[in-house]
């Protein structure tokens, strides 16, 4: 097999595609529904209730401390499972592979996909690969489905619905790392900090706590927008509002600095590990410990809770006891200098 | 009134509003210049922009400012090669790479940022590039100022801009005082400068003794930044400009001297464009003079948003309209 | 344009001065500032250093906000 770079024959079907899915995932993604090798993986669901996910991950760099495309990959799929209460089992994989990638590079992320669902403990039972022209995708393009196995009594929490006045809201930990390290190693505006990305698969974390509680009302894993579009998105046309607490909330100094660098608030920056809990005010504490004693809940707290008033809104209550809304995010944060 | 954006924004973070009892108010006045200035600023950069070969190098803060029709984000989306830079001299470093392609810089802002491009300016000279430009919208505070005095706002003192102070000093403020018996308190950002500043206005407008104070004492000086002020001497003189909500101020632009002429994007590129008139219903003007609020304004959240602004206020995250629409109660 | 933040000098050399933001860090210009040494504070605006800052002065704002902090948590 050519192990130099990624043409075009790799996912034209032919002897090279099945070198590649051969020697590079089935070796990497070993499981005996993969390796069985039919047009689609035959599953075994032991549930009435089925959660079904999927995300396209385009990050550049392909590598970040902390992480890579790979990693996130796998994490942002299964997160999507785990915040819906499901237990994360099986993922696909698709990639467009922009011809001429080394194929290093296609075997380092290959391999930190496995890692990573083995992590999870999560297999990745099908896939499917593509390679494009130079200059018709940037490097590399993947995507993830996934299907996790849900319990009845905790459908409720996906939709929020039972959230009400006196539930508070927890963080697993420090925000803003994921957005800050990609943007320090992209390095455009030349400003670095040695921020790791927090990306990591959070089901192990959820079910500690799902085992523990049955008073968790809502989870959704603040990705794109922040803690902040989270907790906006969820006050929206219902009748309670949100108070939070800017002293509780987790922020490392050097991610503090970044963000200053560039006018940016912490709260709509990206995270890949991180968990925005609504829970009922009688067990918010018990969660919280049990938060804190997994690797990736170490930093968790309570940052706010749901009230009476304001409602539709959340407001921000400042470290000098001054209030401010918190509102979605209108596109991504651009670097200011005004 | 306090006339910097950093310190709208400062006041509306913290909520200090709130804090304050209701026998004080606290008015915006135009203090972010990138609401100050015309939309044909951003249409002279895309028309730049579409001239062969060129880089346009920004502040982060331009890229969606409308122009009359489109927006530097949106070129950049339409193939446009237009780059965020921190700091103005990375143009210079990208002409540099580049010496075949035309690097054009937008500079926008107040005393602050235009020492940083006198001296972006001074180091092209120095390495003799041909490839380099700048199109300038750089203004100074004290003519706005006291023109809005003029027009009969009612304000009972300034918080002034810190760190538009620390280049100037705080002699740029006598004339507010000695003129017009108004307080100028010089005040940093974070909560308690403002809650600081604020208190020596009260204090002074209280003993009927108005005068110039410095709170912001770390970082300002009386005297300013004497290095930078010379610089921006060496680089740029006075000229009559147009301040969008204000009008004419006069001696309030910044210029290149003559012998910077060759940097000159306006002198070198024809970019005759006219100022597209303000949408019916704006009154931003009123807004930016601190004699309405947003909430006046019959189209604040509705057809006017931060995603679609209409007017200059609501165009930038320092904007008045801006700043209320996101954290005002 | 008053995004300035204070930010240490942790290296200088020549006109460029390596300063550091809780550990973001970034080369600065020193065109605009005279004297400037390391493990000065230095106030950041679009590149460059625009004030060393006196941290005497600095010392005594931060005394101010401390106490400011610790009246709000007294009165919850």
């Amino acid at each position: 097999m050519n192990r130099d770079k990624i043409l075009l024959s790799h996912g034209s079907g032919g002897k090279r595609s099945t070198d590649l899915i051969q020697n590079l995932f089935f070796n990497y993604f070993d499981n005996k529904i993969l390796i069985s090798g039919g047009d689609s993986a035959i599953l075994n669901i032991q549930t009435n209730n089925l959660a079904f996910t999927t995300d396209s991950f385009v990050v550049d760099p392909l590598f970040f401390p902390g992480g890579d495309i790979g990693k996130l990959a796998v994490c942002g799929t299964v997160n999507d499972l785990a915040v819906s209460g499901a237990v994360p089992k099986y993922l696909s994989v698709g990639f467009i592979i922009e011809e001429g990638l080394e194929f290093d590079v296609l075997e380092k992320l290959v391999k930190s996909i496995a890692e990573t669902a083995k992590t999870a403990n999560v297999k990745i039972v099908t896939g499917d690969t593509k390679v494009v022209n130079r200059g018709k995708c940037d490097k590399l393009f993947i995507n993830t489905s996934g299907i996790g196995e849900l319990d009845s009594k905790f459908k409720k929490i996906s939709s929020g619905e039972k959230i009400q006045p006196g539930d508070k809201i927890l963080i697993n930990g420090f925000i803003a790392d994921h957005g800050i390290a990609v943007m320090s190693a992209r390095n455009e505006l030349k400003v670095q900090a040695d921020v790791q990305s927090d990306c990591a698969p959070l089901n192990g974390l959820i079910g500690e706590v799902l085992a523990i509680s049955e008073n968790v009302k809502f989870m959704r894993d603040a990705t794109r927008g922040g803690l902040a579009t989270v907790l906006a998105e969820i006050v929206k046309n219902r009748n309670f509002g949100i108070h939070l607490i800017e002293e509780k909330i987790p922020v490392r100094e050097s991610v503090r600095g970044m963000c200053e660098f560039f006018g940016f608030d912490p709260l709509y920056v990206a995270n890949e590990g991180k968990v925005v809990m609504i829970v009922s005010d009688n067990d918010a504490e018990k969660v919280l410990e049990k938060l804190q004693k997994n690797e990736f809940g170490k930093e968790a707290q309570i940052v706010g809770e749901v009230v009476n008033e304001h409602s539709g809104k959340v407001v921000l209550q400042t470290q000098i006891g001054g209030k401010r809304i918190i509102d979605m995010l209108l596109g991504d944060q651009l670097p200011r200098i005004c | 009134m306090e006339v910097c954006g950093g310190h709208t924004v400062a006041i509306r973070k913290f909520g200090i509003p709130e804090l304050l009892p209701s026998t004080i108010k606290l008015l915006s006045g135009p203090g972010c210049p990138v609401c100050v200035t015309g939309k044909s600023f951003i249409d002279k950069a895309i028309k730049l922009s579409k001239i062969p070969e060129t880089i346009i190098t920004t502040y982060g803060d331009l890229m969606r400012v409308p122009g009359s029709s489109s927006t530097l984000e949106n070129e950049r989306a339409n193939g446009a090669e237009i780059r965020m830079v921190y700091s103005p001299l990375d143009s210079i470093e990208i002409a540099k790479e580049y010496p075949s392609k035309k690097i054009f810089f937008p500079g926008i802002g107040f005393e602050t940022t235009s020492p940083a491009t006198a001296v972006t300016v001074l180091q092209a000279k120095k390495e003799k590039l041909d490839n380099f430009f700048l199109l300038s919208a750089h203004k100074i505070m004290p003519p706005a100022m006291e023109m809005l005095i003029d027009d009969e706002v009612q304000i009972d003192g300034y918080i002034c801009p810190g760190h538009v102070s620390t280049i100037t000093g705080s002699g740029i403020y006598n004339g507010i005082v000695e003129n017009f018996g108004l307080g100028c308190v010089i005040t940093g950002f974070e909560p308690v400068d403002l809650l600081q500043g604020i208190l020596m206005l009260v204090k002074q407008f209280e003993s009927g003794n108005p005068k110039v104070e410095i709170q912001y004492k770390r970082a300002v000086k009386a005297v300013g930044n004497i290095k930078a002020l010379k610089l921006l001497d060496e680089v740029f003189e006075l000229k009559d400009d147009w301040w969008r909500g204000l009008g004419n101020v006069p001696k309030s632009g910044l210029k290149l001297k003559t012998e910077f002429k060759k940097f000159d994007a306006e002198l070198n590129f024809q970019l005759n464009l006219p100022e597209p008139k303000e949408e019916k219903g704006c009154i931003c003007g009123e807004i930016l003079k601190g004699l309405k609020l947003p909430s006046d304004c019959k189209m604040f959240g509705k057809i006017c948003t931060p995603e679609n602004p209409v007017g200059a206020c609501m165009v930038s995250t320092e904007g008045s309209c801006q700043a209320f629409y996101k954290y005002q109660l | 344009m008053c995004l300035s933040i204070p930010a240490k000098i942790v290296s200088i050399n020549g006109e460029k001065a390596r300063v550091s933001l809780g550990g973001a860090e970034y080369n600065a210009a020193l065109n605009l500032v005279e004297h400037a040494k390391i493990g000065d504070y230095v106030l950041l605006h679009s590149g460059f250093a625009i004030q060393i800052i006196d941290e005497k002065e600095a010392m005594e704002t931060m005394q101010l906000l401390n106490e400011v902090i610790k009246k709000e948590k007294e009165n919850e």
